[in-house]
């Protein structure tokens, strides 16, 4: 029962949130704000997952591969492809899903049991529109961005990969990631990465911002809306991969 | 005037209060008292429906706050000063900017107006010379002061206190009353305090609302509450270690 009753409160926040949306004099300021946290701030992080997802998947790959029929060249077809439409944008959701949920839900979590929500609401606020709505769409404009972070620089890891560990050489790399490509695949990792963006802000909103019981309740609170996102990431992955490709 | 009529309270299966009948006259200070985990910030927090009742009506001038459109709460809202029981400052911005907070959103003013108000707030409570710092580097009188600036900035008809001078040594404790007497006297503002310090009540308050056994038990005069013969309001104010004389 608990599971509908959250599901309901998490439904009724969305759309208090979509209501609020309207408010744009209120929440402007904390969107930009919010843009820089969860944008600027985690690009180092994805940079660094994507790269070394890279590098690694190709070493792996052209690992696996050693044949003498195949040719090299399918080594960055797959490094593309598998960055393209799956890694930068699931590999990124996850480690933002620690960074930034964690992050969202400790802060509204330990706004609302210090009574800092209650005050923003006692002063005439709209504290949806003041905290909910400037983060879940920074996380909407952003994660995009930082899907393109980690994909450029994790084809990039995976070029340089090859290219040190003598592997695939760089025209055969480049040649296969040409060979295979489809701009619908950036559309679908650009979609995903967007869904992404949406799944933790709101889930972590959702969290923090109906955290009860103290500092306990923040760390259960900050618990939850790393979990359920890294939940949600893997189960929104496999819908969309089902109904999209 | 503030009426409060045939109130009742409940979390899950936990009968918090019921049957709660009260008039808040304007310009009057009134005391809500009674032991700890009676209901009294509860009840203070429905008057300006940051909490929503089981059933029952408070009615501000006339019109039940209850029944109005989230728009029109919101607007209500503003009439009211809200001091939380922590001081609930958003410990992202300085003091400074606490107090200048409700200002930035709610008025067109230019910045030198906004800093004359802010400093006149401030001076008001005696932090004329608080300037930038944060509020982590304020003790809890200073933050419970800054607070109380916040609350008055947009010069609010109602003022609700929170428990605002527990935790506090008893010269801050006077000087915390000495505010609300003068907020009270000097700004002609109605004023709802909660507290169990029986000390505070005698000074600052015109009347006192005990809370005992789930429901109102005693309203009255503070002349009367000295008279009374109420078996349990003796008890409370004894057990306060008050004397009356």
């Amino acid at each position: 029962m608990d599971i509908f009753y959250d599901f309901g409160r998490y439904c009724k926040l969305l759309y208090q949130a979509i209501r609020s949306s309207t408010e744009f004099k209120t929440y402007y300021k904390n969107f930009v704000s919010e843009m820089i946290k969860i944008g600027v701030d985690s690009l180092p992080i994805v940079i660094l997952a994507g790269m070394f997802t890279g590098a690694v998947l190709t070493i792996q790959t052209s690992y696996q591969l050693e044949a003498p029929f195949i040719s090299v060249s399918i080594v960055g077809a797959i490094v593309v492809q598998s960055m393209v439409i799956e890694l930068a944008a699931v590999i990124s959701g996850l480690v933002l899903a620690g960074r930034v949920g964690a992050r969202i839900a400790t802060e509204l979590g330990t706004m609302r049991v210090s009574e800092q929500i209650d005050a923003i609401e006692s002063m005439g606020f709209n504290s949806i529109s003041f905290l909910v709505v400037p983060r879940v769409f920074a996380g909407f404009v952003m994660f995009p961005v930082l899907y393109v972070a980690a994909l450029s620089f994790g084809i990039g890891g995976g070029f340089l990969a090859g290219i040190i560990t003598g592997q695939v050489p760089a025209m055969e790399f480049l040649k296969g990631g040409r060979e295979y490509f489809l701009a619908w695949d950036i559309i679908f990792g650009l979609t995903k990465a967007v869904v992404f963006g949406f799944v933790i802000t709101s889930i972590s909103c959702f969290k923090g911002y109906y955290a009860t019981g103290g500092a306990e309740g923040v760390g259960r609170a900050t618990t939850n809306a790393t979990v359920l996102s890294c939940i949600y990431i893997l189960l929104s992955d496999l819908v969309l991969a089902a109904v999209l490709l | 005037m503030i009426e409060i009529k045939h109130l009742k309270k409940s979390f899950g299966p936990n009968l918090v209060w019921e049957d709660v009948n009260m008039t808040i006259p304007d310009g009057k200070t009134i005391a809500i008292i009674g032991k700890s985990g009676c209901g009294k910030s509860v009840l203070m927090k429905h008057i300006n429906a940051l909490l929503y009742p089981d059933k029952g009506t408070v009615e501000v001038d006339g019109k039940n706050i209850f029944e109005l459109s989230y728009i029109d709460l919101r607007i209500q809202r503003q009439r009211f000063g809200f001091l939380f029981q922590g001081a609930a400052l958003f410990d992202s911005i300085s003091a400074y900017e606490n107090v200048a907070f409700p200002l930035r959103y709610f008025t067109n003013w230019k910045e030198p107006k906004i800093n004359s108000r802010v400093m006149e707030c401030l001076e008001m409570v005696n932090l004329a010379n608080i300037g930038k710092k944060g509020t982590s580097e304020l003790s809890g009188g200073m933050r419970k002061r800054v607070g109380l600036a916040r609350a008055i900035v947009l010069e609010p008809e109602y003022l609700m206190y929170d428990e605002p001078t527990s935790g506090l040594d008893p010269e801050t404790s006077d000087e915390i009353n000495d505010l609300i007497i003068h907020m009270s006297e000097n700004l002609k503002i109605t004023s709802i305090v909660v507290t169990h310090d029986m000390h505070s009540v005698l000074r600052i308050a015109d009347y006192a609302a005990f809370l005992d056994e789930q429901k109102l038990s005693w309203y009255g005069s503070i002349d009367e509450l000295k008279v009374s013969k109420h078996k349990r309001l003796r008890e409370f104010i004894k057990a306060s270690e008050y004397q009356i004389d």
